[in-house]
């Protein structure tokens, strides 16, 4: 069987077995073990890539496999893999392993909580790998769907109402790309011959611009709505504040980056001339999400909606770079996706984790949690300065690649808005800062804190996974960059030739 | 004549035997053992679903009046399905006492309006049409005013009887204009005279007034939620799926085929009553508390995106319309099936009412999702594949910007599905319905339900047969 049809097929026997199970110990082995061997093929997936490009194999796509599904429509099952879809599928690899340990104690409706975990993750691996536009929107929706019931079973505070708001705007968004992706389905075939919704070969040939002007802000605004696009971010703080710890590990660190992946897949890709044209406008809403995100965690009291804003300023940085559209930027874009997936991801499990002891998520009623849970603690401070961009951690990779990329630009415009882009490392330095302060430090403040327990194991192998994946890319950055920018390239010289840069 | 050419009317005649066995069957049993009519009914309606799957002849009848053809064959297979599904569905309710002297009546009945929906899709002229759609839908108002002592029941006949003869008499006074300006009543004939003048446009409008009605479009709809509030629930969905699915299909073979040549008439048309059907009835849908006019109001949407698929006129808008029937059978069955086995059980039918369900009915809440997901066009299950067709299709005639009206209006219509998915799963509840089993016949019908819709739109070759009918028959 192919590797990337594997990794559909893992997740779906795990759901299957979850389903035979009796209780939370069964549901949690077994979706333990089930995204560990995931994790396993995830890597070895990476090694084949990384030989095969060695090899000197260097189509756009591997490991490609293709079935025809309708045919009078020419939709098909067809997947493939470059590099940027690798380093994505270890991403939520590694992301829904250390959520299934976060979730280790998860007794109300076990089962039911671990199938849907895993359905949104088997959702994400096929949006992955698919080069079919269909398969695409298909597995897109089916990735969003089960957030409705994991928010609002599992979730605290205003659940129902945000897991609608999630739901519904979301959802809002996917009729938008239904739309573009018919767009590209009905202008596929210029020259006559069977229309298709194959990526690779709607990028062969040249769309005319009128219909890119059509059809792309409803491609690129629909993916960007789940990358936290401004002003239609709002599902993003009150989702994640009211999911569970698991879900907003994986919908935080891996479900956002399917917008930012679809923004440039299909609709910059696809459409190089309408992006080049529309790319400002773009540029300043952005902008705007990045300075905006940053200052709306500064206000925030509490921890998950300082990370839910943070990410939406994170997000926005991605969807940024994507625009400056030059070989740098658009490196760093993907490398900002990963940053972002394992730190965000890091970050809602400790405060899942701390909010499990603390009984509060609010900074201003902790206090000296460095002297009572100290393991917790110090993760929670090196994650927090990987987001501010501590070099040697995967932020400062990220946002440095981002920032000189977009300062290749040469004129005004850009000038200005990588200068507003930038100034919101220090918003970011100024909110983490103060959460590390205010939280880990100092005295403890409230007495029933003072005889807390630190990490079990199963805490520790969640939050160690992604601390380590953080270190690794902050630590051997080119490795990662290396797996990226040789698939960056065709998408960078499809855009280039529309761009006088 | 030769009387051997009748066999191309097989699927009418079996159910014109299948009624009179039934009526022989109620005659011949005493009135303890009135019971013993329910499995027999099912086993004949079995074997007549079954003997139409068996492949037929196409061919003409009455010098063109009547018409078969693979499609057509399907059309009728679909809606035999869908009734044997309902039958199914209906088994526990006419065990009950108050029913006991009246079930060869509502086979009888249903089957009746069923031979009038298959001599309508097969018409060949406007008479048999008219005299098909009649047939349908006047024993509907008897099984409609079924609960002979609930004053809902006998409002709901009323009423469906009333709308139906104004809508009779408008769609007639459509047809006389057409036939006026044409000369002719045979759709062949029709369609080759047809030209965009006045009176043909009048005569058109009419007819899609006439035909509005029986699909239940906005602003042809008022009669619908308090039809489907007042009949027994089997009744509602019999309404709600078979009736309106037959309506679909002969309204699209009818503007595929006889006003094909005007096409440019009537797509605005088509275009604004798509845009207010799915909208209003899904601004209404958000408000219902009662589940019968929740799923009223749904099934009115769900017409309006069936008017997509028309819009593209062709064999791909074909292909939609009947793919997305089908996927509608058992979706909507799956759901109305959850309904009538709770009402059975407890008589509960407000959205309310079913807090709690999952703890209670576990197996009876999964399906009932799944049903709702198909309706909101959720993938994976067969109603996001039904819905993305119907798109597909409009797409294709450049409607981009109807596609994103009605796929913004499947996100709002996915608001009250997932009200009732809250109700079951998320919201507490101090007195939920307690764990029950349905019958028999009402497990097979939910499975079925499920099964289809959760593997109809996986099965591409399918959607694949209905295309390759679809091109025969248009060409």
């Amino acid at each position: 069987m192919n590797i990337l049809t594997l990794l559909v097929v893992i997740p779906i026997l795990t759901i299957i077995s979850i389903l035979f199970t009796k209780d939370l110990k069964g549901a949690r082995v077994v979706s333990a073990v089930g995204m560990g061997i995931q994790l396993v093929v995830a890597a070895v997936l990476l090694f084949m890539y990384l030989g095969a490009r060695q090899t000197g194999n260097m189509h756009e796509m591997l490991f490609t496999a293709d079935y025809t599904w309708f045919k009078s429509l020419n939709i098909h099952y067809s997947i493939g893999v470059d590099g940027i879809a690798v380093a994505m599928i270890c991403l939520t690899a590694i992301v829904t392993f250390a959520g299934i340990f976060a979730s280790w104690e998860m007794a109300y409706l076990s089962r039911e909580f671990f199938v849907l975990l895993i359905l949104l993750a088997t959702a994400v691996y096929g949006f992955f790998i698919s080069l079919d536009l269909f398969t695409m929107f298909l597995f897109y929706e089916l990735a969003l769907i089960p957030m409705y019931p994991l928010i609002g079973i599992w979730g605290s505070g205003p659940k129902e109402k945000s897991a609608m708001k999630l739901t519904l705007m979301l959802m809002a968004g996917s009729a938008l790309i239904m739309v573009g992706i018919f767009g590209l389905y009905y202008n596929s075939a210029p020259n006559g011959g069977p229309l298709t919704f194959n990526i690779i070969e709607i990028s062969k040939i040249i769309i005319p611009e009128k219909t890119q002007m059509f059809f792309f802000p409803f491609a690129f605004v629909g993916f960007g709505i789940l990358g936290a696009l401004f002003p239609f971010h709002t599902w993003s703080p009150d989702g994640h504040a009211s999911a569970p710890t698991a879900v907003s590990m994986l919908h935080a660190g891996v479900l956002m980056k399917l917008g930012g992946y679809g923004c440039f897949r299909v609709a910059m890709f696809l459409m190089p001339q309408a992006a080049n044209s529309m790319a400002w406008i773009f540029i300043i809403l952005t902008s705007i999400s990045v300075v905006y995100g940053a200052f709306g965690a500064i206000w925030q009291k509490d921890l998950k909606f300082i990370n839910a804003y943070s990410s939406v300023s994170h997000c926005g940085l991605v969807i940024f770079a994507l625009l400056m559209m030059n070989q740098t930027a658009m490196d760093g874009a993907i490398l900002q996706m990963i940053s972002h997936g394992l730190m965000t991801a890091l970050f809602f499990a400790l405060i899942g984790m701390i909010y499990g002891r603390t009984h509060t998520r609010n900074v201003t009623e902790m206090g000296g949690l460095m002297k009572v849970i100290p393991f917790l603690a110090v993760v929670y401070m090196i994650a927090g300065f990987a987001s501010l961009g501590l070099p040697g951690l995967s932020g400062f990779v990220a946002e440095m690649t981002v920032f000189v990329g977009a300062f290749q630009h040469q004129d005004m415009f850009h000038r200005v808005v990588t200068v507003i882009a930038c100034s919101s490392i220090v918003i970011t330095a100024v909110y983490i800062l103060r959460v590390v302060g205010m939280m880990l430090l100092g005295p403890i403040k409230d007495p029933h804190h003072e005889h807390l327990e630190d990490a079990k194991w199963y805490e520790k192998l969640s939050t160690v996974t992604l601390l380590v994946s953080v270190a690794a890319v902050g630590i051997a950055p080119l490795w990662l960059s290396e797996v990226i920018s040789g698939s960056l390239k065709p998408i960078v010289d499809k855009l280039a030739a529309v761009i006088p840069f | 004549m030769d009387f051997g050419q009748f066999i191309i009317m097989r699927q009418e005649l079996l159910l014109i035997i299948a009624a009179v066995v039934i009526l022989i069957a109620e005659i011949a049993t005493s009135d303890e053992k009135k019971g013993s009519i329910i499995p027999f009914s099912l086993g004949l309606f079995v074997l007549v679903t079954a003997v139409g799957f068996i492949p037929g002849q196409e061919g003409t009848l009455f010098g063109g009046a009547y018409q078969s053809t693979q499609l057509t064959m399907f059309m009728k297979n679909v809606l035999n399905l869908a009734v044997l599904i309902v039958f199914f569905q209906a088994e526990s309710w006419l065990k009950k006492p108050e029913n006991l002297d009246k079930i060869s009546e509502y086979f009888i009945l249903t089957i009746s309006t069923l031979i009038g929906m298959n001599f309508m899709v097969s018409a060949g002229d406007f008479l048999t049409f008219y005299l098909g759609l009649e047939t349908a839908t006047i024993p509907i108002a008897g099984l409609a005013a079924f609960d002979k002592y609930k004053s809902q029941s006998a409002e709901a006949g009323i009423k469906l009887i009333l709308s139906s003869a104004l809508s009779s008499g408008i769609l007639l006074f459509g047809l006389s204009m057409i036939y006026g300006a044409t000369g002719s009543i045979y759709f062949a004939d029709v369609a080759a005279k047809i030209a965009p003048t006045p009176l043909i446009a009048l005569g058109f409008i009419f007819f899609v007034a006439g035909m509005g009605f029986k699909i239940s479009l906005v602003p042809f709809h008022f009669w619908t939620a308090d039809v489907y509030e007042g009949a027994p629930i089997n009744v509602t969905s019999y309404l709600s799926v078979v009736s309106k699915g037959a309506a679909a299909f002969i309204f699209t073979i009818v503007l595929f085929t006889v006003f094909k040549s005007i096409v440019a008439l009537w797509q605005p048309l088509i275009y604004t009553i798509a845009v207010a059907t799915m909208t209003l009835a899904n601004l209404f849908a958000l408000r219902q508390n009662n589940i019968k006019r929740f799923l009223a109001f749904s099934s009115i949407a769900q017409a309006g995106f069936i008017l997509l698929g028309i819009l593209g006129a062709g064999d791909l808008g074909m292909t939609a319309v009947v793919y997305f029937v089908l996927v509608y059978v058992f979706t909507n069955l799956g759901a109305f099936g959850v309904v009538s086995a709770i009402y059975d059980a407890s008589g509960v039918e407000t959205i309310s009412g079913y807090n709690g369900l999952y703890k209670t009915n576990p197996n009876l809440s999964l399906v009932m999702t799944l049903s709702l997901f198909s309706l909101a066009g959720i993938p994976p299950v067969a109603g996001f594949f039904g819905k993305f067709f119907l798109f597909t299709s409009a797409a294709g005639a450049g409607y981009y910007i109807l596609v994103l009206i009605a796929v913004l209006n499947a996100t709002i219509s996915l608001y009250y599905y997932l009200k009732v998915v809250k109700a079951m799963f998320i919201d507490q509840n101090d007195q939920p319905i307690p764990t029950f089993r349905s019958s028999m016949a009402m497990r097979i019908a939910l499975v079925v339900c499920a099964v289809g819709v959760f593997f109809v739109g996986f099965a591409s070759g399918i959607f694949e047969y209905i295309r390759s009918i679809s091109q025969l028959f248009l060409n």
